[in-house]
């Protein structure tokens, strides 16, 4: 416990000492949404457009930071050799990993207030009502991501190549699950692939507990969903988690 | 006769199709200071880091500090420092957050200021770690390595990168690791500096130790001289315990025939000459 602390404090301090990390995962969803409501105006799923893109970016937050900058900040530890280093250490390498999940998701939650707090500045969206639905859901949703990133990491080769990858499959799958904005008018075959997609679900989620006052409960196929992919990317990161560099 | 902080029976470990290690045994006693010659390739890092616990082996029976370092947990890594051959530390962090990082793994770790002055980083303490030099960030790799108080150091290639004078800075430290009876194994191609520091050293070369001794006996014992000439075009080496004699019938031998002695050489051999003798590839 006491190393699991000292860790945690150490991951926090690594991940805002760092312009990168600090920017392109904190930072970009923030920016992404005071684009997208300064574009977007009328409404959407019935409500002013502002309020679904909160919901949209609430989900994106979840993607981009806990699985796309978790992966990529594990891939960049593991190519210096300092996960490796730190393997020497008297640290358990359970204790580490779950210190920097943690780490991370504090990181979303601070995202995600903040974006409810921005939308409130920008376009006086409302405050959530069932917070603690909601707060359960993001939870669940990041914890998904967070495994999936760290099983994402087992199959990227290099850093040089990470953030392409990550991108490539952060992107489209933000699209395709209605982060930016209603899927209802999208072609048939992109709406089935974006049906399988587990950010899909959680923008569901959202939705119906900011936009219709549904608490998480009353989405029991969504939450199945999520656990579902939480799971299986547990259980990959597990086989393909690699704590030495690629070369060498 | 002190315990056997390391001991390696029959180590085997293959890549694949390839034997990097094929039958290693040594031991090394608590309180030692142990080098691992050998040229590239040899198996040196390969040797250190099953020692440590990072690769399995094939076949052999390895114990470090009473551990087998293939099982070992938490307990095994309070008492080793490790300095990989490579590695990189969070470029973000200063040199004292990072020692201070480490030394929070420890039960009973040094001071991070003390280990700091240690390896010689007083003046970059506050310098993050991307800015330092490649032989400074070589030594914070060092003090990261010291900040738990281990009591077996292992480290692979130290001083690559270092300068003259922080060479001889870090052989003084190692000196005073020993002083303080830690057993330490270090690779290096430094041959002056496994003279230097080690007690004993092993050669290694293509899997195989090829020799293993003080480095006194590696140069052939105390009294041997080293004598080259050259005759009829070809290089003649002699080692002798007689030098005055052997260069007294030659001079000898010259004067006679009123030639000169061509080429003529005296030295010791040093671990250098042997080294290189028994690492050259032994073809045609
Ligand atoms: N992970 C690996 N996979 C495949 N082959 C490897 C691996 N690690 C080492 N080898 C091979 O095993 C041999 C021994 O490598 P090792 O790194 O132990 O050498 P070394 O003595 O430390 O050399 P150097 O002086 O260059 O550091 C080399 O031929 C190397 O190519
Ligand atoms: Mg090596």
């Amino acid at each position: 416990m006491r190393l699991y602390r000292h860790q945690l404090k150490w991951e926090q301090l690594v991940f805002w000492r760092s312009r990168e990390s600090a920017v392109f995962v904190f930072l970009f969803p923030l920016l992404l949404f005071t684009l997208l409501t300064a574009v977007y105006n009328g409404q959407i799923y019935g409500h002013p457009a502002s309020w679904a893109l909160l919901a949209g970016m609430l989900g994106y937050g979840a993607a981009t930071t806990a699985f796309a900058g978790l992966a990529l900040i594990l891939v960049a530890r593991r190519e210096m050799g300092i996960l490796k280093r730190i393997r020497s250490t008297p640290l358990p390498p359970a204790t580490y990993l779950v210190a920097v999940l943690t780490s991370i998701m504090v990181v979303f939650a601070l995202q995600a207030a903040s974006l409810f707090v921005l939308g409130k500045l920008l376009k006086s969206t409302p405050w959530p009502h069932h917070v603690l639905s909601l707060v359960l859901s993001l939870a669940l949703g990041a914890a998904a991501f967070a495994a999936l990133g760290l099983a994402l990491t087992g199959f990227i080769r290099s850093l040089e190549g990470s953030s392409a990858v990550v991108n490539i499959i952060v992107l489209p799958t933000a699209f395709l699950s209605g982060s930016f904005g209603s899927v209802a008018h999208y072609p048939k075959v992109l709406r089935a692939i974006g049906d399988v997609l587990p950010l899909k679900y959680l923008v569901d989620l959202i939705n119906g507990i900011y936009l219709n006052g549904q608490e998480i409960w009353d989405k029991p196929r969504a939450v199945a969903v999520l656990a579902a992919w939480g799971i299986l990317g547990m259980a990959v990161a597990i086989r393909k988690f690699r704590w030495e560099p690629r070369e060498g | 006769m002190p315990a056997a902080a390391i001991s390696v029976h029959g180590l085997r470990k293959s890549y694949g199709e390839y034997e990097a290690l094929r039958e290693i045994s040594f031991e090394i006693a608590e309180g030692e200071v142990f080098g691992l010659l050998g040229p590239n390739g040899a198996g040196k890092t390969t040797t250190i880091e099953i020692l440590e616990g990072y690769r399995s082996r094939d076949a052999g029976e390895v114990t470090v500090l009473g551990f087998d370092p293939e099982r070992a947990g938490s307990a095994f890594r309070e008492r080793i420092g490790v300095v990989l051959q490579q590695s990189q530390l969070w470029p973000t962090l200063t040199v004292t957050e990072t020692h201070r990082m480490f030394a929070g793994y420890y039960d009973r770790p040094r001071d991070a200021d003390e280990v700091i002055k240690l390896v010689g980083l007083e003046e970059k303490r506050d310098a993050r770690v991307k800015t330092l030099s490649g032989g400074q960030k070589r030594r914070l790799d060092l003090g990261v390595a010291l900040v738990g108080d281990p009591d077996l150091v292992f480290l692979d290639e130290p001083t690559t990168g270092f300068d003259p004078a922080a060479r001889r800075a870090a052989w003084e430290l190692i000196r005073s690791l020993r002083s303080l009876g830690k057993t330490i194994l270090l690779t290096t191609h430094y041959l002056d500096e496994a003279e230097q520091l080690a007690d004993r050293v092993a050669v290694l070369r293509e899997g195989r130790i090829i020799r293993e001794g003080t480095p006194a006996e590696l140069t052939g014992g105390t009294n041997e001289t080293e004598v080259r000439y050259r005759q009829d075009g070809h290089e003649v080496v002699v080692r002798t315990t007689e030098p005055t004699r052997l260069l007294q019938e030659l001079t000898a031998a010259a004067l006679a025939e009123g030639r000169e002695v061509e080429g003529l050489q005296v030295r010791r051999p040093t671990l250098e000459d042997v080294y290189l003798s028994l690492t050259a590839d032994e073809k045609g």
